[in-house]
């Protein structure tokens, strides 16, 4: 079957590829452009292991064909940092939190507690479990996974709340 | 998984759409929010050798009221059902329903569109479409056509949507102020189908149930409208004698399927259950 020609921004640069419709986002990140931080755990759409940002939308990328995300912008575990390289303030929590055991599911997890926080910047301890809800950790018991979001919520409301 | 290898479209309009059905056959599959589709294409159970994704068409989005209709675009994602303003003035169980479809992630993509058409048993929306009296509107070669919810799901996967036709948008009457309302379901876990949900919609006047409207999710091969069980309900003032007739009525329209949510026996009498509780709870909210 024809390549296509598809066009999309990831992590802020704008690139160019030919890549058969049938390809999955994940394995077009993965395999095309060796961004290896979304992971395949399930491949069936439960786990969020693989979740990505696209244009504003949390997405499980086993599930949605490269050929769906032509013209959309994709951001990835590997653009949540500071361009400059320091952690962002999810990163940090989950760090200083115990966020993760084997860190598996943690680039999920925290591309999609990274779009939560922007759509609810100081969410309850059930709306994050709500908020988390696609994504699934075999290790922790989520409990430090909840505390890290809440600890990155208030860091990034820290800010915002001096100023008033 | 690798899904079959297949032609990707994206019509910039209902029309061309529409061709492209035509055009192609039954070789095409429409792409709405995919996470029906796609994984079944991964499994190689579906192998369509075109997709026809229908993301680009924008008259195919939102929700609008016309005239005494409330009118959902079928590309319209649940996402965008659970923050709709109208809605949750107007028809607040869709919001609840949409709550309990999937998980975040899939209702950023799934849409109402696709949870309509698709057939599936286990799919929330159309049992409640079905309490609400609503229709489906559906385009094609020959042009328009509207066709009761109640009257669409001819079998799992099975419907009166042709081939070549299009789900573009869902349209009910808009519920009158003070009706109560409920979907209660019943699952295993965050993301999966109902071992038994039910939609209750019902209207209280002077403390007696002046009109009921129930429907039942995977609880058969199809939706359920429980006519018999919403008859049940009027005119009482829910008394428990009037509920457990509802449930006796619609208990005797079941055809469970066994499956991991267990065997037909117990989905029968969970659906018993979450029917007592959706009417009780849409008892509470009625005005």
């Amino acid at each position: 079957m024809a390549k296509m020609h598809v066009k999309l921004t990831v992590n802020g640069r704008a690139l160019e590829a030919l890549a058969e419709p049938r390809t999955l986002l994940i394995h077009f990140l993965r395999e095309e452009l060796g961004l290896t931080g979304p992971h395949i755990g399930c491949d069936t759409s439960h786990c969020g292991a693989c979740t990505v940002d696209l244009d504003g939308k949390s997405v499980k990328s086993c599930t949605l064909f490269v050929a769906q995300a032509n013209g959309a912008a994709v951001t990835t575990i590997e653009g949540i940092a500071q361009p400059d390289g320091s952690l962002h303030a999810l990163q940090d929590a989950f760090r200083e939190h115990h966020g993760l055991q084997c860190g598996f599911c943690t680039p999920g997890m925290i591309t999609r507690a990274w779009r939560l926080l922007q759509e609810n910047p100081d969410p309850s301890e059930a709306e994050i479990r709500q908020g988390i809800s696609g994504n699934l950790c075999r290790c922790t018991g989520y409990q430090n996974i909840v505390k890290s979001i809440r600890a990155a919520a208030d860091q990034l409301n820290a800010p915002r709340e001096a100023a008033e | 998984m690798i899904p079959g290898a297949f032609e990707y479209h994206r019509p910039a309009s209902l029309a061309e759409a529409l061709g492209l059905l035509a055009d192609l056959g039954d070789e095409a599959r429409v792409l709405a929010g995919g996470h029906s589709l796609i994984p079944m294409m991964k499994l190689r159970m579906a192998l369509p050798e075109h997709l026809v994704d229908l993301q680009g068409l924008t008259e195919l989005k939102g929700v609008r009221e016309e005239g005494g209709d409330l009118v959902i675009g079928a590309m319209t994602t649940q996402r965008e059902i659970i923050e709709s303003e109208v809605l949750a003035r107007h028809c607040p169980i869709l919001r609840e329903t949409a709550e309990m479809i999937a998980d975040p992630q899939v209702r950023y993509c799934g849409t109402i569109g696709g949870n309509l058409a698709n057939g599936d048993p286990g799919n929330d929306m159309p049992a409640v479409m079905q309490a609400l009296d609503a229709r489906f509107r559906l385009e094609g070669p020959a042009g328009p056509r509207e066709v009761a919810a109640r009257d669409f799901y001819e079998a799992a996967f099975f419907t009166a949507r042709a081939e070549e036709e299009i789900l573009t948008a869902v349209a009910f009457p808009r519920p009158a102020a003070g009706q109560g309302w409920a979907y209660v379901k019943q699952k295993r876990k965050v993301g999966d189908y109902a071992t038994a949900a039910a939609a209750v919609l019902l209207t209280l006047e002077g403390g007696r149930c002046s009109a009921a409207a129930i429907g039942l999710t995977n609880l058969g091969d199809t939706p359920l409208f429980a006519e018999a069980a919403g008859a049940a309900l009027v005119g009482s003032a829910l008394e428990p004698a009037a509920v457990e007739a509802a449930v006796e009525a619609a208990k005797a329209i079941l055809q469970p399927a066994s499956d991991g949510r267990g065997p037909p026996e117990f989905r029968r009498h969970v659906a018993g259950v979450v029917l007592r509780r959706a009417i009780e709870t849409a008892r509470s909210r009625a005005a």
